[in-house]
């Protein structure tokens, strides 16, 4: 317990309305990591941002930061910085006294807090801009200076809650390098929070996928993407296909209609389970083949998409999403084939797909 | 045609609105006790004005009563809205809102007359402090309702972002809410302020015997009859009235005038 | 971080000032005042006595009285006389409404009219009269149709005899149209200013001719300022009741004037309190079908936050 920075247990949340927010949730947080919570609205991912920011109080369970509780902390005693949805930007204040506001709250030296101010723009690449009106500078730069009022308090953790929502798709992608860029040079520990599998993967070191007020599944991207636990976790994650099926016995499991072999086992003999295939996976052989226990389909649908076809076939009753180089007519008879590797088992959960997800979340 | 019907009406109706207030000054200068004769031009009244001692007790009942009143109502009515503003429960809100709106919806009479009751049932002698209350019970409405609108405009994260930078919810307040809320803050006092000096049936209702403000004394004055007094005193709250609009809106005229003349050359 | 301290002098006046009195204004309207009943007895020494309920016995009746639950007040008011005044006032208040929307919607129109010119002047003089005391306005109105008020003494400088008597229904009705017309142009103006002017040229443009672009465009646009203005009118002027004293000289009470009456010189709150309740309810009751007959404002409900 000792060696991590903060450790949240067993967290549960319930607001006056009755809404359960969370519903018991256990992670721990290293130091330097870039940790993301990963889910769609509505799953727990800001109210755990915000208890451990100290703007809520959990209604059980407990927040150790370097081993102690800090949950009866108020925000302003605890070392540790925010940066809000929406920036909350001092809008009576410039620039410079935005950024100087954590400082001077703790009364320090002026001058040495104007000199840090100038460093901290410089960090954030707003260099000259300290004597400006918050509120004529474009969302990115709102951005940045939301950040540096922050780092400037040389926190022990950063906090940020969708910092990246409101700005268009081009300067999502810069900010994206620029926050990856920033955490590694300050070195300050990252909690973030964001509904974006895509922004999660590219710049985190660890990944929770949040739903329904629980952990689904903790992990780097790469065993998030690569090995998804459940149907929620992988169809979250990117586009795939997601079947019911039965695990016969180890390495061998029966969906779509027929055998494969695969390469999990412990499951047990003749259990539900669900399979997931990446839509790259999938690949396409003429039905001419003729390879044994493949099962075979018609291609729906070829869709351009500029660095691959996206392909759907029918295949029984079930479609299959392909992403491929090679395109195929629609109309025509294909094998589907997929390398046992490539096949993920997951345990069977309630998982139901299509959009049973409510948008409506406590935001 | 269609312009000379448009000035034509906005005039009749400038005569309308205009016309017995001019008539009511130029009739104050009048050195007769007649008001329909011109007796030639004085400034009698004004100084029987000046000499009348229960009208500048009236006024500075007034104007104590307006200033503390609005302070009193501004100070509860914006720390009210701030309260209701971080309520989380919305019912409890919505019922809060709708209550302290009551007032407003509700005619004078109802609320004198409610006030009143009020003051009885709690055996309180009715005068100077009987009517303050009732001032400022009026006004909170108000201050609410122009203190409200300028919080939700506020960023929602405002105060947690300076709690978050090591502000104490005190200074929080002090610092970061307070500065963004001030024009609402500002513009309750003086609607308050306004609404006080101007009230007459909540205070006819609250106030007892001894105890009157200007309003009050207008009326039983003008209930006894015409009198040059009365129009002289009318001269004065309307040139002040009027120095005081002008002075609050000279920036908003400067700017419109600016805009039309940059409209001018397209 | 959120302090329930900002909200407790707001929640003490809410029920101070506003929950408690209101209270007792249902309790005087459903009680009335009357006589602590008692029974005469006859005391062992032969002498008369006085018992009262609670069994005490004194040697003269009783003088208090006590408040006891009757609707008797309300049975008051349906007296034709009460709802004659009721119906002056309704009436009085009705034909107010109607003079100034029909005064002030062509002003609204004017002013917001393309380009006319000193259109913040013009909606500053309307404005201006009403920061004057509306007392000292209907005082102005006062001195003039008196009857030894200018006009007549006008008139009677050309020759005429005797004095027209102005005061009167009459006289309240201009003195509060006179009053309430701001009332109606205000939300007239702010809404109708609103009003794209790029949609008539459209409806004009789509060969709708003046008439009918008003018909289809500038009215139902304005509606929403039309029904405020109504109530901004109409409410004041039905509880109205120093306008009614001073230029009804006495002849035209109006409900206020009654009410105000109950609380001076008949001194019978219990009636007063019921003929309020009686106001407030037609009040509330006229405001809630204003907002019902506005779609916009049932859109916004939808909307609101709060």
């Amino acid at each position: 317990m000792q060696d991590h920075l903060i450790v949240l247990q067993d967290l549960r949340m319930v607001f006056g309305d009755g809404y359960e927010a969370l519903k018991g949730v256990n992670l721990y947080i290293d130091q330097n990591e870039f940790l993301t919570l990963l889910g769609p609205s509505g799953c727990g991912k800001t109210t755990t941002l915000r208890i451990v920011g100290g703007f809520e109080k959990p209604t059980s369970g407990d927040v150790l930061y370097r081993g102690k509780s800090i949950v009866n902390l108020p925000p302003y005693r605890r070392n540790i910085n925010t940066v809000f949805q929406r920036y909350a930007l001092f809008p009576h204040m410039n620039v410079a006294q935005n950024i100087s506001f954590g400082p001077d709250m703790r009364k320090e030296d002026r001058q040495k807090t104007a000199r840090r101010v100038l460093e901290m723009l410089e960090l954030v690449n707003l260099s000259g801009f300290e004597k400006r009106s918050v509120k004529t500078l474009s969302g990115g730069q709102q951005q940045r200076v939301a950040i540096a009022r922050a780092l400037i308090n040389k926190p022990d953790v950063l906090l940020l809650d969708e910092p990246l929502g409101a700005l268009d798709l081009k300067l999502r992608k810069e900010m994206q390098g620029e926050l990856k860029r920033i955490q590694v040079e300050s070195g300050i520990t990252f909690l973030y929070v964001t509904h974006d599998q895509e922004e999660a993967l590219t710049m985190s070191d660890t990944v929770v996928v949040m739903r329904g007020g629980e952990i689904q599944q903790i992990g780097t991207p790469q065993d998030i993407y690569n090995e998804p636990k459940n149907a929620f976790v992988a169809d979250f994650i990117g586009e795939s296909n997601i079947y019911a099926g039965t695990m016969v016995k180890d390495k061998r499991a029966i969906f779509l209609g027929c055998e494969f072999n695969c390469v999990d086992k412990g499951f047990g003999q003749n259990v539900p389970i669900d399979v997931v295939l990446r839509p790259e996976d999938v690949k396409l052989k003429p039905a001419e083949a003729g390879i044994d226990g493949a099962p075979q389909g018609t291609v729906l649908s070829t869709l351009f998409k500029g660095v691959h076809y996206e392909m759907r076939v029918l295949v029984g009753e079930d479609v299959v999403l392909v992403h491929s180089t090679h395109a195929r007519e629609p109309g025509a008879e294909v094998l589907v084939t997929v390398a046992p590797s490539d096949i993920h088992i997951m345990h069977k959960s309630d998982y139901v797909r299509e959009n049973d997800e409510e948008e409506e979340g406590l935001m | 045609m269609m312009r000379l019907l448009k000035r034509s009406y906005m005039s009749l109706i400038m005569l309308f609105l205009y016309a017995p207030i001019v008539l009511l000054i130029v009739f104050s200068f009048n050195a007769g006790r007649s008001r329909g004769l011109w007796g030639g031009f004085s400034l009698h009244w004004y100084a029987e004005l000046l000499r009348d001692q229960q009208i500048l007790t009236a006024l500075r009942n007034t104007l104590v009563i307006g200033l503390s009143a609005a302070a009193i109502s501004t100070v509860i009515g914006g720390l009210g809205a701030i309260g209701l503003y971080q309520l989380r429960r919305k019912g409890l809100r919505q019922a809060m809102l709708s209550l302290a709106n009551l007032p407003m919806l509700n005619s004078e009479i109802v609320t004198g007359v409610s006030l009143l009751m009020l003051y009885a049932a709690m055996r309180m002698e009715l005068g100077f402090v009987t009517l303050l209350l009732s001032h400022v019970a009026f006004c909170i409405p108000y201050v609410v309702l122009s203190v409200l609108p300028k919080l939700r405009q506020l960023d929602p994260h405002l105060a947690e972002a300076a709690q978050d930078l090591g502000a104490t919810p005190f200074k929080a307040f002090c610092r970061v809410i307070l500065p963004d809320i001030m024009p609402g803050v500002f513009s309750g006092f003086l609607l308050a302020f306004t609404l006080s000096i101007d009230d007459f049936v909540i205070s006819l209702f609250t106030t007892g015997p001894g105890v009157t403000n200007l309003s009050i004394t207008i009326f039983s004055m003008a209930r006894r009859g015409i009198s040059p007094k009365l129009n002289a005193l009318s001269a004065v709250i309307f040139v002040v009235v009027l120095t005081l609009l002008i002075i609050i809106n000279l920036p908003n005229f400067k700017q419109q005038n600016k805009k039309t003349r940059k409209e001018i050359p397209i | 971080m959120r302090s329930r301290g900002l909200l407790l002098p707001f929640g003490l006046w809410l029920v101070i000032f506003i929950l408690i009195p209101l209270g007792l204004v249902v309790y005087y309207g459903v009680t009335v005042e009357a006589p602590v009943p008692y029974t005469q007895i006859e005391l062992a020494d032969g002498t008369v006595a006085y018992q009262l309920e609670d069994g005490t016995v004194s040697q003269w009746p009783p003088h208090q009285t006590q408040a006891s639950f009757s609707l008797d007040n309300f049975r008051r008011l349906a007296d034709e006389m009460y709802l004659r005044l009721l119906w002056r006032s309704l009436y009085i208040a009705f034909v107010t409404t109607v003079i100034c929307l029909l005064l002030g919607y062509p002003i609204s129109m004017i002013l917001t009219s393309k380009g006319f010119k000193h259109r913040n002047l013009l909606l500053m003089l309307i404005i201006l009269p009403m920061w004057m005391n509306f007392l000292l306005r209907t005082y102005a109105w006062m001195s003039l149709l008196e009857k030894t008020g200018l006009i007549n003494q006008l008139l009677m400088a050309l020759g005429r005899e005797r004095p027209i008597i102005f005061l009167g229904e009459g006289a309240v009705i201009l003195g509060m149209v006179y009053n309430f017309l701001p009332f109606m142009v205000l939300p007239l103006y702010s809404v109708m200013e609103k009003i794209d002017h790029s949609q008539l040229d459209a409806a004009a443009d789509l060969g709708a001719n003046p008439r009918k672009a008003f018909w289809r465009i500038t009215l139902p646009f304005s509606l929403p300022g039309v029904l405020e203005g109504i109530t901004m009118v109409f409410v004041p002027s039905v509880t109205a009741f120093v306008i009614s004293q001073l230029l009804g000289s006495g002849k035209v009470p109006l409900v206020g004037d009654i009410i105000h009456q109950q609380f001076t010189r008949a001194n019978d709150w219990h009636f007063g309190a019921a003929m309020s309740l009686l106001v407030m309810v037609i009040v509330l009751a006229f405001m809630y079908a204003i907002n019902r007959a506005d779609p916009e404002e049932k859109g916004q409900k939808e909307v609101r936050i709060w």
